[in-house]
């Protein structure tokens, strides 16, 4: 149990990683990743939100949606599945908005750290990908939690990585057509590769 | 803008994948096969299109702190109706292409454009708008998958266009380009020969 727990968190940090095996989430892993700093606080918001939602998700389609999940309401007929997409991304909006009450309320110093970067992770694909990869896969509830951790801490780690080579690749001399976006995508594309080393690796 | 312009900037002018930096995660993991990466453009143009329109229609009447949770809600149901139509025409594909379809919802191109246009435009330049960028999107889509499964398996849409030599042909694949990770590589390059044409769009300093 606590193995397989353990393989799932490992799996899902490294040989599984969102963002350089799944390439999830590219949009802001691009976009907010020129400042080590910046891409921490992003990093930890991921990382937060992905514990919280993928949990979320697991349980609204245990018990909502998945066919004859609906039989405690006495609906065992009913197979709500197609709407899933719908109430994952409602789930996801509904939970960025409410830890974003409720850092401002108790936690005003990681909420002012966090800033802007909280209302940007509902459109992250990557929280999104968790939740479909967790329901693709039919993960149950405390395998959820694992993997909703080990993912974020993944996709974390592939950010900050890569903001640590921007910072440094500000001093090299790159082809004019090739500043900013273009480099970075061939970074990104190196880092894939290097990643790639651990889809061996069987737990 | 004119009805020519909507249509025709977003592909290489204002291409939402070379220059916006919007749905590139999709982008990026779609491509192994032209199959998939058409099926996927298609797609997105109609998401796009469609929500786009949608918005713009009832602008007017979106209180502005909800907007975003409005805007979410169109396009979600528009994915599910893609993705109900995929899995009841085409289920290989829908199948192979896994959990990306479901990940149009969050595909920063249809949010960009109903967030950044169709929220001040009307309904049919909206709609040209959404089509002019899904286009754009898909272009760089197509390309990047033409390049991979040619070269990856010596194939076009399934059809065998370079026999491999594993099949008594003389093309000796290459699976590097059959892995994830090389469309970086290739959009980036896209990104270098564009803005190599295009100087005004090179980043400054």
């Amino acid at each position: 149990m606590l193995e397989e727990l353990l393989s799932i968190f490992v799996t899902a940090i490294f040989v599984e990683n969102l963002a350089l095996s799944f390439l999830l989430g590219m949009c802001t892993f691009l976009a907010v990743s020129k400042k080590v700093d910046t891409a921490l606080g992003l990093g930890i918001a991921v990382v937060v939100v992905q514990a919280i939602t993928v949990p979320a998700n697991n349980l609204v389609y245990t018990y909502l949606l998945k066919e004859g999940a609906l039989t405690w309401a006495g609906l065992p007929d009913v197979d709500l599945s197609f709407l899933g997409l719908i109430s994952y991304i409602g789930v996801v909006a509904a939970m960025v908005q409410i830890l974003e009450m409720v850092l401002d309320k108790f936690v005003p110093a990681l909420y002012n750290a966090l800033g802007i970067f909280l209302p940007l992770i509902t459109v992250n694909c990557a929280i999104m990908g968790g939740s479909l990869f967790m329901v693709e896969r039919g993960y149950n509830f405390s395998q959820s939690v694992v993997y909703g951790i080990g993912s974020g801490v993944g996709w974390a780690l592939a950010i900050v990585a890569l903001a640590g080579i921007r910072e440094k690749m500000n001093y090299s001399d790159v082809p004019n057509g090739l500043k900013g976006l273009g480099i970075t995508f061939i970074t990104a594309g190196l880092m894939a590769i290097v990643f790639m080393a651990f889809a061996g690796i069987q737990l | 803008m004119k009805t020519k312009d909507l249509l025709i900037s977003p592909i290489v002018k204002n291409n939402p994948i070379a220059l916006q930096v919007l749905g590139i995660c999709s982008a990026l993991a779609v491509t192994s096969q032209m199959k998939q990466a058409i099926i996927m453009s298609v797609a997105v143009m109609f998401v796009t299109a469609f929500s786009s329109m949608a918005v713009s229609i009832i602008r007017n009447y979106i209180p502005n702190s909800i907007r975003i949770i409005v805007q979410m809600t169109v396009i979600a149901s528009l994915v599910i109706v893609v993705d109900q139509i995929l899995k009841a025409f085409v289920y290989d594909v829908a199948k192979q292409m896994s959990v990306f379809v479901g990940l149009i919802i969050t595909n920063c191109i249809v949010m960009g454009r109903t967030e950044g246009f169709a929220m001040k435009n009307g309904p049919i330049a909206s709609f040209l708008d959404g089509i002019g960028n899904g286009f754009g999107y898909g272009l760089i889509l197509v390309a990047v998958s033409v390049i991979r499964e040619l070269f990856g398996s010596g194939k076009l849409m399934g059809y065998s266009i370079m026999p491999l030599t594993t099949e008594g042909g003389w093309y000796q694949s290459n699976g590097l380009m059959l892995l994830p990770a090389i469309s970086f590589f290739i959009i980036g390059s896209f990104i270098w020969l564009i803005r190599t044409f295009k100087p005004e769009q090179q980043e400054k300093e």
